[in-house]
């Protein structure tokens, strides 16, 4: 062991740094990271061995004891529980011989629960051993888990005819792309990247920043933060280095579309990294990709590859001799929050998923200390067809305010989940029509972190950033859906991705939730509503990053929307005690803490 | 370079770049903080001093001044919310003050008195923590712990700069680490610096316990704001 951990530090020339890339290669190696190994990593990288352990304990897919030889995790989202996630839950515990948590006798299976795994359009899904399975029955965990019995990989089962993993094949046997319509501006067929890019770098970087205004893109990660402004900010600003980094975390529940671009259009992605460093100046890249997504990444490393051997990558652009750029991907392992873009940085640093305090932003100190433009891998795709088509083309499209077309992942009660483009400005019924959305009652636009609408009240809205400005997540529930159980999950949902280093977002969340349990427990009386609105209000404006300052709108924006769901839970007290008071508990404690201290006396 | 801003309404000059919970007490104002130390780089981490800056309410500390600032400290929802935050740390851990060594110098229940908070309005949590006691010279009582960081920050090993503590998992399951070999390596004084700078009473110097009667404690001589509008830190 000593010899195969010394080489991965060699590989990666001791730097700390690299420490997310030197804990996946070990924790690929055995499956957990042992104190033998955290105690020889902290000799080889001058950490101690806490430190180390303060990233590796951070996220969820680095184990630190056996965790199993194959590791199951289940896809834990709202959508699966809409559809046969009970029974496929009830099938791995029975198929495997362990509880959910645990690892089996022999060490062979580990389960676990996972939050969204970005496939809520074919779920119930899993992943086992970094490949996936989708649309779960009980007769597939059978199979599966048979299979692995037998001795098989997950790989072997996942991809039976054995498809190179750099080839798109290999991700379709697992996965489908569901892209339900098509618009302007992603997944257009044969783009002749080479003749696009060397148009684009016999521009000035001004001039591209310039062409990238005047489409008026905003970001697509969720901020909407306008993309040409935060390019030239990144270029004015002073550094050694500038760094590009592309966020391919997407780990909002219920967004799955930057999985698809990187499926069907990589390439899109690569050319916006590359013109975004032209444009601030950069020679490094990195795509900070979520473990999730394990599968995609030797395909993404050979259209990085391919575009080296292209000249579209590497030393001298095209042959320009002062363009240099090259692109890695870096392994995320599980943590909602590194999808914040100061968060990102400290893992893609080795660090744990901790949000930075702003100022200084990602482009005055960003990566190692260095201006830093962090994009969606969207934001990266629709700028390759700016620098195409221009920027009026761009602007042309969708409203005035909010320009050009956006991806939406959909996924819940509609006839046909899946991928669609949409021109900004598209009111919230025509997409219902559009994905076959006959019954809707509730939409959760953004994932938890957004917003509950109603279908019926909000029906006429638009997609837009000074409305419904979606991250691309949009969940429909019908007239049958327990929407308490819904917030019930989301709050669990940020209860377990707080990073916790700030106290309203990482007790507050814990306190909201126990409102919300108490509401369904039919114990709630209206002072529980009035303190969630009023500690609802207190973590959002007090937290520290993102997290933190949207983690109570699925209480808040569902009390909006549908008080009634809510009303119909409450009781009256009786008396001055609140209903969730149980005095008989009280009581018991009593007892007990008696009951031990009497015997105590006695021996 | 100064520029004019507005705190609580006033009219005052400020140096621009400046932290702004800085700038506050220089002018009297005291703002509460939990994990600031003026001079240090800001952490961020209690919330505790936050204000409301232009209409959007953030942490003073993370603040520096600009330009045309609007600052309220004293507006009662802020002073609510200050005074929530407080309560959330309280009842995050296990905090029976009569018998804790750090009680009459621990910042935590000064900065109760100074919010006024007389019970939480968020249920106690009585989490189980353990504490450890491995290293030589410092006991680490977990219970007490509020995550402030500055301890991970500032304390570090003064021959490798590696982190003496550091925070192990996330979330609700964060709990405050200590490298025993490193700890025992400590001179007396970072010992007791690092019992000094932890706000509460989760790093205690074994040697020291109780070491002052009642009456004659840290904050009964002079109050935490007193202190803070007079410049002074821990150190
Ligand atoms: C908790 C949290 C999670 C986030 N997750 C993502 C994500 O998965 N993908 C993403 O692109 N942006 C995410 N963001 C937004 C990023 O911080 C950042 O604004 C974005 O990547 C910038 O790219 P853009 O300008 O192209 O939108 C997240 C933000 C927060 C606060
Ligand atoms: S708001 Fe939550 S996730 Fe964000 S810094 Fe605070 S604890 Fe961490
Ligand atoms: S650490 Fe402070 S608040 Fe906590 S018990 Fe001790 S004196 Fe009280
Ligand atoms: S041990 Fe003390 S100094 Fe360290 S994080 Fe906890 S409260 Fe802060």
């Amino acid at each position: 062991m000593k010899e195969k951990i010394q080489n991965i530090v060699e590989q990666y020339q001791s730097d700390k740094t690299r420490l997310m890339d030197i804990l996946w290669d070990i924790h690929n190696q055995y499956g957990y990271i042992s104190d033998e190994a955290v105690n020889q990593l902290s000799d080889a990288l001058n950490m101690s061995p806490p430190d180390i352990r303060e990233t590796s304990s951070f996220y969820h897919f680095f184990h630190a004891q056996p965790a199993g030889k194959h590791q199951i995790y289940l896809s834990d989202t709202v959508i699966a529980k809409m559809s046969n996630y009970d029974e496929v839950h009830t099938a791995l515990e029975k198929e495997t011989g362990c509880t959910f948590g645990t690892i089996d006798e022999s060490g062979t299976f580990g389960l676990y629960h996972t939050n969204c795994i970005g496939l809520s359009d074919q779920e119930p899904a899993m992943m086992v051993d970094k490949v996936v399975f989708t649309n779960l029955t009980t007769e597939k965990i059978e199979d599966i888990i048979s299979a692995l019995k037998e001795g098989k990989s997950a790989e072997e089962i996942a991809n039976p005819n054995q498809h190179p993993h750099t080839e798109v094949s290999y991700i379709d046997a697992m996965v489908s792309t569901n892209i339900q319509n098509k618009g302007s501006v992603f997944f257009k067929k044969e783009r002749n990247y080479r003749v696009i890019l060397s148009k684009c770098l016999s521009s000035i970087p001004e001039e591209v920043i310039e062409t990238v205004l005047d489409s008026n893109i905003r970001g697509r990660g969720g901020a909407g933060f306008p993309t040409g402004l935060k390019w030239r900010l990144c270029r004015e600003a002073e550094g050694e280095e500038k760094y590009v980094i592309c966020n391919a975390d997407e780990g909002e529940p219920g967004t799955f579309k930057d999985r698809v671009l990187l499926t069907r259009s990589p390439k899109d992605v690569l050319l916006g990294m590359i013109v975004c460093a032209h444009a601030i100046d950069s020679s490094v890249g990195i795509i900070y990709l979520r473990a999730e997504y394990w599968y995609l990444k030797a395909y993404l490393e050979k259209q990085i590859q391919e575009f080296h051997d292209e000249g579209l990558l590497g030393k001298d652009i095209l042959g320009r001799k002062d363009f240099h750029f090259d692109i890695r991907i870096q392994m995320g392992a599980g943590a909602y929050v590194c999808g914040d873009e100061t968060a990102l940085i400290e893992s893609c640093e080795g660090k744990r998923g901790t949000p930075r305090l702003k100022p200084p932003y990602p482009i005055q100190e960003g990566y190692l200390g260095q201006p830093t433009s962090v994009n969606n891998v969207e934001t990266f795709a629709a700028v390759s067809r700016i620098v195409e088509k221009g920027g009026a083309w761009y602007k042309a499209m969708g409203t005035e305010a909010s320009s050009g077309t956006r991806l939406l992942s959909v996924s819940g009660d509609c006839s046909y989940p899946g991928i669609y483009e949409i021109e900004w400005g598209m009111m919230l019924n025509e997409v219902l029509r559009l994905v076959g959305a006959k019954d809707a009652k509730a939409i959760q636009i953004s994932g938890p972190s957004g917003e509950c609408v109603s279908a019926l009240k909000d029906g006429e809205r638009e997609f837009c950033y000074s409305d419904l400005s979606c991250n691309g997540s949009l969940m429909i529930f019908n007239q049958s859906r327990d929407m308490l159980g819904v917030v019930k999950h989301f709050m669990e949902f940020f209860v377990d991705e707080s990073c916790g280093i700030c106290i309203p977002c990482r007790a507050g969340n814990v306190d909201l939730l126990h409102k919300v349990e108490r509401v369904i427990d039919g114990k709630a009386c209206q002072q529980d509503l009035d303190e969630i609105v009023s500690w609802g209000t207190l973590v959002k404006s007090t937290s520290r990053c993102g997290l933190g300052a949207t983690s109570p709108n699925p209480i808040l924006t569902t009390l909006n929307k549908f008080p009634e769901i809510y009303k119909k839970k409450l009781v009256v007290p009786k008396g001055p005690l609140l209903p969730s008071f149980d005095m008989d508990a009280a009581l018991t404690g009593h007892k007990n803490a008696y009951k031990i201290l009497m015997k105590e006396e006695a021996e | 370079m100064k520029t004019e801003i507005t705190l609580d309404g006033k009219k005052i000059q400020a140096q621009i770049g400046k932290p702004l919970i800085d700038v506050a007490s220089d002018h009297g104002v005291y703002i509460p903080s939990l994990c600031y130390m003026r001079g240090k780089p800001c952490l961020g981490t209690c919330r505790v001093c936050s204000v409301r800056v232009n209409g959007h309410v953030m942490a003073s500390c993370t603040v520096p001044v600009y330009e045309g600032m609007e600052v309220e400290v004293d507006a009662p929802d802020l002073v609510d919310m200050r005074k929530a935050l407080v309560e959330f740390l309280f009842v995050e851990g296990n905090h029976n003050c009569p018998s804790c060594e750090k009680s009459g110098r621990c910042e935590l229940q000064a900065v109760g008195y100074e919010t006024g908070m007389m019970v939480s309005r968020f249920p106690y949590r009585f989490p189980v923590r353990t504490r450890d006691h491995a290293s030589k010279y410092i006991w680490l009582e977990r219970d007490r712990c509020i995550f402030c960081q500055r301890c991970v920050e500032f304390i570090r090993d003064e021959e490798t700069g590696q982190k003496i503590f550091s925070i192990d998992k996330r979330s609700t399951h964060s709990s405050i680490e200590i490298d025993v070999k490193l700890a025992d390596k400590m001179t007396p004084k970072q010992v007791k610096r690092a019992a000094d700078i932890c706000p509460v009473g989760c790093i205690i110097d074994k040697d020291l316990g109780f070491n002052k009667p009642i009456g004659e404690r840290k904050y009964e001589i002079k109050s935490i704001k007193e202190r803070i509008l007079k410049g002074k830190t821990n150190e």
